[in-house]
């Protein structure tokens, strides 16, 4: 590489390895798991095989020496793994897991450039290398003499195959090894091996890493077509390959099939008495694309349908008899902006796996760190999300997880003497239900233990002392702020720094968490975020002069009450009597500091919400403008977080318009926020002056 | 991000020229609150444009004139005069709103007029005199006198530079990195 022009292709040769890389540990890591649960089959084996064999490959290519030479040991033992020589017990298997977190450190240092340790996971890799050593002595490579192998199949329906099989020279140095090729083959049955070392240049000319040598195997096994056609997968595209059926053992040679043309997958010739050789499935059509280039998109959309919603609201000043066809076309236009937008959402949907992949790790290494045994299983990891939630989430989901291990799950000693599996459990599982993704973390723990979160709430001076809590509000104390239940602040999740964190990110994501918890038995979070933070559904509402975006998530009904419905409550401000239950209400030109003439409940609207862990409540609003699809601008990207507001829009006239965070709106003057204070500090930039704006 | 265009329509390219001859030296955008002429880093203007109507932001300090839509952009203005409390601005269609990137963050300035691009050579900057008020220090980056005017130098990073106040932000978790084996 001497030019920039020429380097910026192996930069991005580069880019694309790490992006594989990427998919090759998540795929690893999931094999993996399944062959530890159980739930493995032979398959399982090859596709891990596959998965560290490929990483290796790359990190050849580009010199990432470290990376070649863990990967190496790695795939050798998996290699011995699959020859059936060392059985997948739980020990090895285990070694394996930290061998993939290891490997994941190591590609995510050589992507980062970042030098690691020279003894890093050498613990790890010596420990391989143990298991190596104890299986048997065929594990270490030896030259392989013109032998015949007693094949270890049933003799009875052998076919005789001839196996021309000549490296292309850049072979080896994609880390290709004919002699793992060779072992496969023996074990596939009685073996005879020939080699051709016409090509070997003189001394002097060879190219230490070039590949000169072809072999001819004649393979005589009870193997189908495709395990011999599967032994060669990985070097199909950087050799020549033949690969002929000599019929069996006994008969004659079928009639040698068309060869094969250079780098040409093998040519199976198929006896009509067999089925064909099954053709390796192909991968689902798709592309790679630059995620710059779908958010591009994104905001492109989204621009499109601010316009076509301000088309729309100009179309309602048209009179219908006079321009139908405009009023159709406006129409049409709307149908087809919406499409567009949830195809290119579609587009950026994610399955929530790569962020689920991470977990067990994090369960692996916490556990180990608190000597606790738990494993994680997980279910609807294919659930799809956008991936602004993807990218959210993984923050949030650590925190509960280790949480769960934390303060959840007991020590094992601990569990046994209560009556439990030593082992305990955590749930992940996400599903969509009605428009959003809810994401359960359960454990089977000890549980909450209500008197003494209520106890430490009331130390703290958060609930006022005596005051009676239902349950679930209790259990809910624990995502207030500087709230830890731990006895000893750990370097794990204490500190102060808890559920709230948790809870103040998923509220940022437009998202709700609620816990309920049986003492004993274990707790479960509940979190449920939109599929989309770019997009949501909303109540336009007017108060006074201003415009208001109120998710439609939250709404559960609006409605004009009549005076004799609204009764004031001394020192609580107004409720609304409705079927029998009291609804405080909130005022938002009072939230506001807005100027409106509607103060009467009974001339404007109240919207019933549901507030996250707080209950319903009514907001009341000078009047609904009607529902609208808006696309979510941030406000915190150059401003700061306004209480109650969660992120602004841009309407059809091209003006600003703040979405409602219905949890967090809270009327100026009311000084009493009931037995739970508001802990919410609320600064705009550089306060001095305490000064509400005039609007 | 915004793009790096700065649309800076209502200066003459001559005193562009003036001011980018000026060797060593650092050029400033000038702007008028009432009499007062202030100076603002010109590399962190981004554009100028006339005064559009705002949407507010609630329970804001009397400086934040609320938010406007800047191409798909959400984006404070705030109104200098307010800022500097010297009262606030009424907002006509001849004011102007200067787009700043201050940090990481684009808002947009709103003050009476934009009048001139000064060169200044930082040694010809005098501090501020101690006025006694403590807040004071926290904008004003220095005095310089140009063709018998004085113009006050306002540091952005002292309007918006103070770190953001973290229990508002979405901090993360205190997850430590994974340690290394």
């Amino acid at each position: 590489m001497t030019t920039q022009n020429e380097g910026y292709p192996l930069e991005q040769f580069r880019k694309t390895y790490f992006e594989e890389c990427a998919e090759l540990l998540d795929a690893l890591q999931a094999n993996l798991d399944s062959l530890s649960n159980g739930s493995g089959d032979d398959d399982t084996l090859h596709a891990i095989f596959r998965s560290v064999h490929s990483i290796k490959g790359g990190a050849g290519a580009f010199g990432f020496d470290g990376l070649v030479a863990f990967s190496h040991v790695f795939e050798s033992l998996l290699d011995a793994m699959r020859e059936d020589k060392i059985p997948a017990t739980p020990d090895v298997t285990q070694l394996l897991l930290r061998a993939s977190d290891a490997l994941g450190d190591i590609v995510n240092a050589a992507r980062a450039d970042r030098a690691l340790p020279a003894d890093f996971a050498s613990d790890i890799r010596s420990a391989m290398q143990e298991v190596l050593l104890g299986a048997s002595d065929e594990a270490d490579a030896t030259p392989i003499q013109n032998e015949t192998v007693a094949a270890a199949v049933d003799v009875s329906g052998e076919q005789r195959y001839r196996i021309q099989f000549t490296p292309h020279s850049e072979m080896l140095q994609k880390a290709n090894e004919p002699l793992l090729l060779v072992k496969q083959l023996r074990k596939l049955g009685g073996l005879t091996i020939e080699a051709d070392v016409s090509k070997l240049p003189v001394l002097n000319a060879l190219e230490p890493e070039a590949a000169y040598i072809g072999w001819t195997f004649v393979l005589e096994t009870g193997a189908p077509q495709s395990a011999v056609h599967e032994v060669f997968e990985f070097v199909e595209d950087d050799c020549d390959l033949k690969i002929e059926m000599l019929g069996n053992s006994a008969g004659e040679s079928a009639e040698p099939p068309p060869s094969a043309a250079p780098g040409a997958t093998a040519a199976i010739a198929t006896p009509a008495n067999e089925p064909a050789a099954t053709p390796a499935p192909t991968p689902t059509q798709s592309i790679r694309v630059d995620v710059d280039k779908v958010d591009r998109l994104v905001n492109l959309v989204g621009e499109l349908v601010i316009t076509q919603a301000m088309l729309t609201e100009q179309g309602t000043l048209l009179p219908v008899d006079q321009y139908p066809a405009m009023l159709h076309g406006i129409e049409a236009l709307a149908q087809s902006a919406r499409e567009l937008q949830e195809s290119v959402m579609a587009i950026r949907a994610q399955p929530v796996k790569s962020v689920f992949a991470r977990m067990p790790r994090v369960v692996r290494d916490l556990a180990a760190t608190l000597h606790k045994e738990v494993r994680i299983v997980t279910a609807g990891e294919m659930t799809e999300i956008d991936k602004t939630v993807i990218e959210q989430l993984n923050d949030p989901l650590t925190h509960m997880i280790r949480n769960a291990l934390d303060h959840g799950i007991e020590g094992p000693d601990e569990r046994a003497a209560a009556g439990k599996p030593r082992q305990g459990t955590i749930h992940l599982s996400a599903a969509q239900r009605s428009g959003r993704i809810v994401i359960e973390v359960s454990d089977d723990g000890r549980g909450l233990n209500r008197e003494k979160v209520l106890a430490k709430a009331q130390d703290r001076g958060l609930v006022a002392p005596g005051a009676s809590l239902t349950d679930e509000e209790i259990d809910n104390l624990i995502f207030l702020p500087a709230f830890s239940t731990a006895d000893v602040v750990s370097n794990i999740s204490g500190r102060g720094v808890g559920m709230d964190v948790v809870k103040r990110n998923v509220q940022a994501l437009g998202g709700r968490i609620s816990v309920q918890s049986r003492f004993g038995h274990g707790s479960k979070f509940t979190l449920s975020l939109p599929l989309t933070l770019a997009v949501v559904d909303g109540m336009v509402v007017s108060v006074g002069k201003e415009t208001f975006i109120l998710p439609l998530t939250a709404i559960i009904e609006s409605l004009r009450p009549q005076p004799n419905d609204i009764h004031p409550v001394v020192g609580r401000g107004d409720v609304l009597a409705l079927r029998g239950e009291y609804l405080p209400l909130t005022y938002l030109h009072r939230c506001f500091a807005i100027d409106t003439l509607v103060t009467d409940p009974c001339q404007g609207i109240v919207i019933i919400v549901q507030r996250d862990g707080a209950g319903t409540i009514g907001i009341v609003v000078d009047e609904l403008l009607g529902q609208q699809q808006v696309v979510v601008k941030s406000l915190e990207a150059n401003y700061d977080a306004v209480d109650g507001i969660s992120g602004a829009t841009i309407l059809g006239n091209g003006r600003v318009a703040l979405i409602l965070d219905v949890t967090h709106l809270r009327e100026i003057d009311d000084g009493s926020g009931g037995n739970l204070k508001p802990q919410r500090p609320a600064q705009p930039i550089e306060v001095q002056e305490d000064m509400t704006h005039a609007a | 991000m915004q793009p790096e265009n700065q649309s800076i329509s209502t200066l003459s390219q001559d005193s562009l020229d003036r001011a980018a001859a000026g060797e060593n030296t650092e050029q400033f955008i000038t702007f008028t609150l009432g009499e007062e002429e202030y100076g603002i880093d010109i590399m962190v203007v981004r554009e100028i444009k006339g005064w559009t109507d705002t949407t507010m932001i609630p329970n804001a300090p009397a400086h934040v004139r609320g938010v406007i839509n800047l191409r798909g952009v959400i984006v404070p203005i705030f109104d200098l005069r307010a800022r500097f409390g010297v009262g606030l601005t009424v907002p006509t269609s001849m004011h102007v709103v200067i787009i700043v990137a201050a940090g990481t963050r684009t808002v947009g300035l709103l003050v009476d007029t934009v009048s001139d691009i000064i060169s200044v050579d930082p040694k010809a900057i005098r501090p501020i005199p101690e006025m006694g008020l403590p807040t004071e220090d926290q904008y004003l980056a220095g005095l310089v006198a140009i063709e018998n005017r004085m113009v006050t130098l306002v540091s952005l990073a002292g309007l918006f530079g103070k770190p953001a106040d973290t229990t508002r932000r979405v901090a993360n978790a205190d997850s430590p990195a994974p340690k290394a084996a």
